[in-house]
């Protein structure tokens, strides 16, 4: 199910640990990067590997936000609805994403290209209103900004 | 107040984050100095004079912290950098991890160091992907100079660092919350006592210190903790990063002394409120710290003693700054659904009582709510604190009574036009408004 790099990499990141236990969260990152979310066949094999059960894993899994249990779209946009975003215009920047994808929060467009959430706090609160797209940061957002964006994106 | 740049020293410089801008500013010389020079108990004496205090939180005392280390124990000992950063207004961590690795590096192996730990955690929150991989490269790269591993500078100490990512889950950044996610478990907070010194992650003498208290060591060590101590107030020492947003002209992450004046900050610093409209408010301290009028921000200073006297606090030194025109009512239900969101549901009062706070909040600004509304979402928050698990479940109450105390005009109108809109509505609606019934 996993290329032979990503089984490398866990090997690695599990040897560090003194408990094994404490590789589970980097370790279902790279799962996740490979498989783009974690099924059930992936949730049995991280248990393999770190003597444990698929339950203690999917327990940790659904505490977790940033993991995913089903695909989501290629571009995970991520826009912050907390205070200091709200203050600058977060709101304004939401609605205009919704209406430029056509989809709501928790949505993701027919083609499987965006995949629109709101979020808590993501630590730009300075460079207001902000968003995450993947892992990277986008500050200062107006909404051409936010259209320079998307047009940017391969 | 004399401004001096401490942690932010090395933030403009060009590649500031590499270790040979590090190295050429003084870099790792604490280091070299603590384990060529001093004990253990002199590096912790040292902090303890600098009166450092957690920049996490909860602002207790860090060298008093590193003495509650048990020496005699036989079980190996940790030191965790507290990177997961999530209480909303606060992105000074990030700018920290990201101008100045090395200096967070240096700070928790000082810490290891007199503490006596040989293996390290820096608990990142997971959004902060690309700090994860800067600060692994800067953990190499003093590795490579033989600051990082077995038998650091020659000296017979040896410690090693791990970055760990956190996964979204804004309760890891409880210490005991954390270690149980860094033991692979979800976080939910531990009992207290024992407290991590003792007992910690493992089960092992733990010291956890937020990233920016542990980057104030490597000065205080060159410099000497009175030398630090006095840059603040008696109480205070030092400088810290506050990250400024919301309402003002410059909004940024900005260096100042502990005891400099709220008022100033917000007018010079950051060039006063925007579009010269006139100040309402100031969350002080992340969105768990009790709002401040403009009043109140007169007399305020940036020190831990001055929030107490206000009843609020200096958290994480997060200002969130609100001009006239805001609606305090819309601000505390931002909030109200953040603490909801991250409550990790262990106990009722959290779990029922945000969501609860979070439905009467939204009836009120639907233009919905009743006339006893708001004094019931006062009580409601007043029930909440001081009975939960963890202080998740004080900060959502200390998000709403006091902006209640303090602005119920803000919520007190939406009363007022629910009720005019209610004498308007056809009375032959069955149930239209039962239905939201909390
Ligand atoms: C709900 C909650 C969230 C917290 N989040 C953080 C955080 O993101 N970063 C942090 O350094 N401390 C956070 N703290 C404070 C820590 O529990 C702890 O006090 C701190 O890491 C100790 O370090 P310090 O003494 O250097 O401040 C949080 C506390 C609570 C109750
Ligand atoms: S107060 Fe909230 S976050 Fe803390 S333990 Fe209780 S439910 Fe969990």
């Amino acid at each position: 199910m996993l290329s032979a790099g990503a089984k490398e990499k866990i090997q690695r990141i599990i040897a560090r640990y003194p408990v094994k236990r404490s590789a589970l969260l980097p370790v279902l990152f790279v799962v996740q990067e490979e498989l783009g979310y974690l099924p059930d066949e992936a949730l049995h094999e991280v248990a393999r590997w770190l003597d444990l059960t698929f339950l203690d894993v999917e327990t940790v899994v659904s505490f977790y936000t940033m993991f995913h249990r089903r695909p989501i779209g290629r571009y995970h946009i991520q826009v912050c609805r907390n205070v200091s975003c709200y203050l600058c215009g977060g709101d304004a920047i939401r609605e205009h994403l919704e209406r430029r994808l056509g989809i709501r929060p928790g949505e993701t467009t027919p083609d499987g290209r965006f995949t629109l959430s709101e979020v808590e706090c993501i630590g730009a609160c300075s460079w207001a209103p902000a968003m995450q797209i993947n892992f990277t940061f986008y500050h200062h957002l107006t909404p051409e900004r936010v259209d320079e964006i998307l047009a940017s994106l391969p | 107040m004399e401004k001096v740049r401490v942690l932010s020293a090395r933030f403009d410089l060009p590649d500031s984050h590499t270790i040979e801008v590090y190295l050429r500013t003084g870099g790792y010389q604490a280091l070299r100095k603590a384990l060529a020079e001093m004990t253990p108990e002199a590096v912790i004496e040292e902090v303890k004079r600098s009166a450092l205090r957690g920049r996490g939180g909860a602002g207790f005392s860090t060298g008093m912290k590193w003495s509650f280390v048990p020496k005699d124990s036989s079980k190996p000992k940790y030191v965790i950098a507290n990177a997961d950063e999530s209480e909303p207004g606060t992105c000074k961590d990030r700018v920290l991890m990201e101008k100045d690795p090395h200096a967070v590096i240096e700070g928790i192996l000082l810490a290891a160091y007199a503490v006596q730990a040989h293996l390290a955690f820096i608990y990142i929150r997971g959004e902060y992907w690309y700090l994860k991989e800067r600060l692994e490269y800067a953990i190499e790269e003093a590795r490579a100079h033989g600051f990082v591993g077995a038998n650091i500078l020659g000296s017979g100490f040896s410690c090693d660092i791990i970055v760990h990512p956190g996964a979204g889950a804004y309760i890891c950044g409880e210490e005991t919350a954390l270690m149980e996610s860094l033991e692979g478990k979800r976080g939910y907070p531990r009992i207290k006592p024992p407290f991590p010194a003792v007992v910690g992650l493992y089960g092992c003498p733990t010291v956890i210190n937020n990233v920016e208290t542990l980057a104030s060591v490597p000065p205080i060590i060159l410099n000497g903790g009175d030398w630090f101590r006095r840059l603040g107030t008696e109480k205070s020492g030092g400088t810290r990063l506050f990250a400024v947003s919301g309402h003002v002209a410059r909004p940024g992450v900005y260096e100042l002394p502990m005891g400099y004046s709220m008022k100033r900050m917000i007018e010079e610093d950051c060039g006063g409120i925007r579009g010269g409209k006139r100040l309402k408010a100031v969350i002080p301290g992340g969105s768990s710290a009790p709002i401040l009028t403009a009043e109140e921000v007169e007399q305020c200073t940036l020190d831990f003693e001055s929030l107490l006297a206000l009843k609020s606090m200096l958290g994480s030194g997060a200002i969130i700054v609100m001009d006239e025109d805001t609606d305090i009512a819309q601000v505390v239900y931002r909030i109200t659904k953040f603490y909801e969101h991250e409550s990790c549901g262990w106990c009722v009062p959290c779990r029922e009582g945000t969501r609860w706070m979070r439905k009467l909040l939204e009836r009120l600004l639907r233009g919905e709510g009743r006339p006893k509304d708001v004094d019931l979402l006062y009580e409601l928050a007043r029930n909440i604190f001081g009975t939960t698990h963890c202080p998740l479940g004080d900060a959502a109450a200390w998000a709403v009574y006091p902006a209640i105390e303090k602005f119920r005009a803000d919520f007190e109108k939406y009363v007022r036009a629910a009720a005019v809109s209610v004498s308007a509505e056809p009375s032959d609606v069955p149930g239209a408004r039962r239905l939201l019934v909390v």
